[in-house]
């Protein structure tokens, strides 16, 4: 069966140029780039491209480019950077959102005496701006608010908050993990000090992260070793998938257009078929500035794990936001932060479109989808009684 | 995604009997929108009211627990109410060819709609506990004292399950009744219950043996360890390990949570106590680290 693909803020498909960009260095031009003979030294050169590449795609300095293993290290490294940097600050702060890569060690580290606040979302998900100017004070290490949710594509107004985490001389963090070749960033006249990205989710290969550091900002190393990246990151280069991820970022550059006109417009002709087919839905999110490529549609009466496994026959892969899948048995903590109903939490759904999205998926989904939360709601106890009369 | 069984999938793909019984006998209705997952099993008697010739669900929940609520109407149709009493949700999950074990709630649930229709039909009252939790009641008919707010479980219902499956840990009663998945709070509460049952199952009336062989003596001490200590040990996060068995000197080894535990001495006194209780006088156990 040829899957549709309806998943892509939880990982992309390699893109065939990145994967051909990136093919030559396992096999043939498999030297080391910090060795002093020419064979390391291609490798070195083509590193130094994409470096380029990335921070071309940020408006960034390639000085400013760190490669880490992934988005999540990228999120830790930066978080205990401004720990170790401002250490009479025992402040941080995060919101109640974010992912797990920020929210556990922040969690982690008020076991540890840290005092951690997590500012709420009001229920379109947005960021509560003014409780973030209260509870930002000289204590403030950090300031951590992710650029787009993972799970709704609500985005935060991150240079607004930077610019009130800076008022109190706190360190600005943001997670651009879903931002980063879905809508444009420039850190060029940004207050930002560092931004977390990964490249699995803009059709690089996963394992290859980034974090942003500004130039003139304290840093201090997670893994320490070798001098790699100026001894910001020690460990040899995951070269190839360097290179893959300079490639992706130029390709994201290109895409950016289509990925805010043809992507976004098949994202509005998915929910907006849905909502018109499907009676007791909500879109998580509805009202907020959100992503193109995304849409959380809450589907009452019915629960995620068994939309998902019934989509799947179709070929159809989503997610949800529902307890059954999340591994834990509540449902998800940014719908809850949010104060959907739990009504709603468990049948919530997430499409993430793609450039390779085509409009025959999209009409598929739109087509085979209200028959599926119609037959369960056929069988769920609360589906009838609220349902009589509807079909 | 999960691991499921094919007949999992076929029974989540193609439920049989979904729906309802305006005239049934006996209805039982367990789980809320708000925990994620419900169910309300109908059934219908023959003219003799013993014999259950109809069962029909409705369900609001995962795969697994369309699954489990499907093959619980299978499995009954055709019993008497007797026999019906005697499914337990571990047949319900034998039925499926197995469920993960994080899923196992989901045939707890399809047992305990099943009990509650018959204990309401046969008029046996389960009163109700009336306090006050977060969202629900998971079990509405169960009494005792609520142990677990986030999803409304009472002790009492929770000791029946780690009884008949006889769980040892805090994750697997999570997994079975979904009590302490959600905040945690309830989980040293949780503990407890295990210790409780695992001490009462323990304590029921085993006599020593009159004479012991040397053989017999040493497979004795070692059911007893697998059998009545180390669950106990478990539950508090511990472990032992039997190193040797010369003659009545136990030698064993503290292992986890009770390694270079301060009162692994009297740990070691309990063992020893449990021993001499099931199957010698004589014994004597000693702590060797290693
Ligand atoms: C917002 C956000 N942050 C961080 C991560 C973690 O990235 P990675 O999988 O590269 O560690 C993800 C992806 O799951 C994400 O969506
Ligand atoms: S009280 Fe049991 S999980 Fe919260």
């Amino acid at each position: 069966m040829k899957e549709i693909y309806l998943d892509n803020n939880a990982t992309t498909k390699v893109d065939e140029a990145v994967f051909e960009e990136m093919r030559p260095y396992f096999c043939e031009l498999y030297g080391n780039p910090s060795s002093m003979h020419f064979f390391g030294g291609q490798v070195q050169s083509k590193v130094n491209e994409a470096r380029n590449r990335v921070a071309g795609l940020l408006g960034a300095s390639p000085d400013e480019i760190i490669f880490t293993a992934c988005g999540t290290e990228s999120d830790n490294a930066a978080i205990r950077s401004a720990l170790e940097v401002l250490p009479d600050r025992k402040h941080i702060i995060t919101s109640r959102v974010e992912h797990p890569a920020v929210l556990t060690q922040c969690r982690n580290l008020r076991q540890r005496g840290y005092r951690v606040s997590e500012i709420g979302v009001d229920g379109a998900g947005r960021l509560d701006m003014e409780e973030l100017k209260a509870t930002v004070d000289d204590d403030t290490a950090i300031v951590s608010l992710m650029w787009a949710n993972n799970e709704t594509g609500v985005i935060f107004p991150v240079e607004e908050a930077a610019a009130i985490a800076k008022s109190k001389g706190a360190l600005f963090h943001s997670d651009a993990v879903q931002a980063i070749g879905k809508i444009p960033i420039n850190m060029t006249d940004s207050l930002i000090d560092m931004l977390s990205l990964s490249g699995h989710k803009l059709h690089a290969p996963k394992g290859i992260g980034v974090l942003f550091v500004r130039r003139g900002t304290a840093f201090r190393p997670l893994l320490v070793g070798g001098h790699q990246e100026k001894s910001r990151r020690a460990g040899t280069e995951n070269a190839a998938a360097i290179i893959a991820l300079g490639k992706a970022c130029q390709l994201a550059a290109e895409f950016m257009e289509a990925e805010n006109s043809v992507v976004k417009a098949q994202r509005n002709r998915l929910q907006d078929a849905l909502m018109a087919a499907i009676p007791h839905a909500r879109i998580n999110g509805d009202g907020a500035e959100r992503l193109p490529n995304t849409t959380s549609i809450a589907f009452e009466f019915v629960e995620g794990e068994a939309i998902l496994l019934l989509l799947s026959e179709f070929g159809i892969c989503a997610s949800s936001g529902s307890a059954c899948t999340s591994g834990s048995l509540e449902p998800s903590h940014v719908l809850r932060a949010m104060g959907v109903p739990f009504t709603c939490a468990h049948g919530s759904i997430r499409f993430s479109l793609s450039r390779f999205t085509t409009d025959e998926e999209i009409d598929k989904v739109i087509r085979e989808l209200p028959p599926i939360i119609a037959r369960l709601r056929q069988m769920s106890p609360f589906g009838r009684e609220h349902l009589k009369g509807q079909s | 995604m999960w691991d499921y069984t094919p007949i999992v999938k076929d029974h989540f793909l193609n439920p049989r009997n979904v729906g309802d019984i305006p005239d049934a006998d006996a209805v039982g209705e367990v789980g809320s929108l708000a925990c994620g997952d419900a169910l309300k099993l109908y059934l219908k008697l023959d003219d003799n009211k013993d014999k259950i010739v109809d069962a029909k669900f409705q369900t609001f929940g995962c795969a697994s627990a369309i699954a489990s609520s499907s093959a619980l109407t299978e499995m009954v149709k055709g019993k008497t109410l007797d026999e019906a009493l005697a499914v337990s949700n571990q047949d319900i999950a034998d039925f499926l060819g197995g469920l993960p074990e994080e899923k196992m709630h989901c045939s707890v649930m399809g047992q305990e709609a099943l009990e509650v229709a018959i204990f309401k039909y046969r008029g046996m009252d389960i009163p109700q506990h009336d306090s006050e939790h977060d969202h629900g009641h998971a079990y509405p008919d169960y009494e005792g004292e609520l142990v677990c707010k986030c999803f409304g479980i009472t002790d009492a219902f929770l000791k029946k399950v780690i009884e008949t499956n006889s769980l040892t840990t805090a994750e697997q009663v999570t997994n079975f009744t979904k009590a302490g998945g959600a905040c945690g709070s309830c989980i040293p509460k949780i503990k407890e219950l295990i210790a409780q049952v695992l001490g009462e199952s323990a304590a029921k009336p085993r006599t020593r043996p009159e004479k012991l062989s040397n053989m017999k003596k040493m497979q004795l001490i070692q059911e007893v360890l697998e059998r009545d200590i180390r669950p106990l040990l478990w539950a508090d996060g511990g472990d032992l390990e039997l190193i040797d068995i010369d003659g009545s000197r136990v030698q064993v080894a503290f292992r986890k949570a009770c390694a270079g535990c301060a009162s692994s001495g009297n740990t070691a006194r309990m063992v020893e106590m449990k021993l001499r209780d099931l199957v010698a006088e004589d014994i004597v156990v000693e702590e060797v680290t290693q």
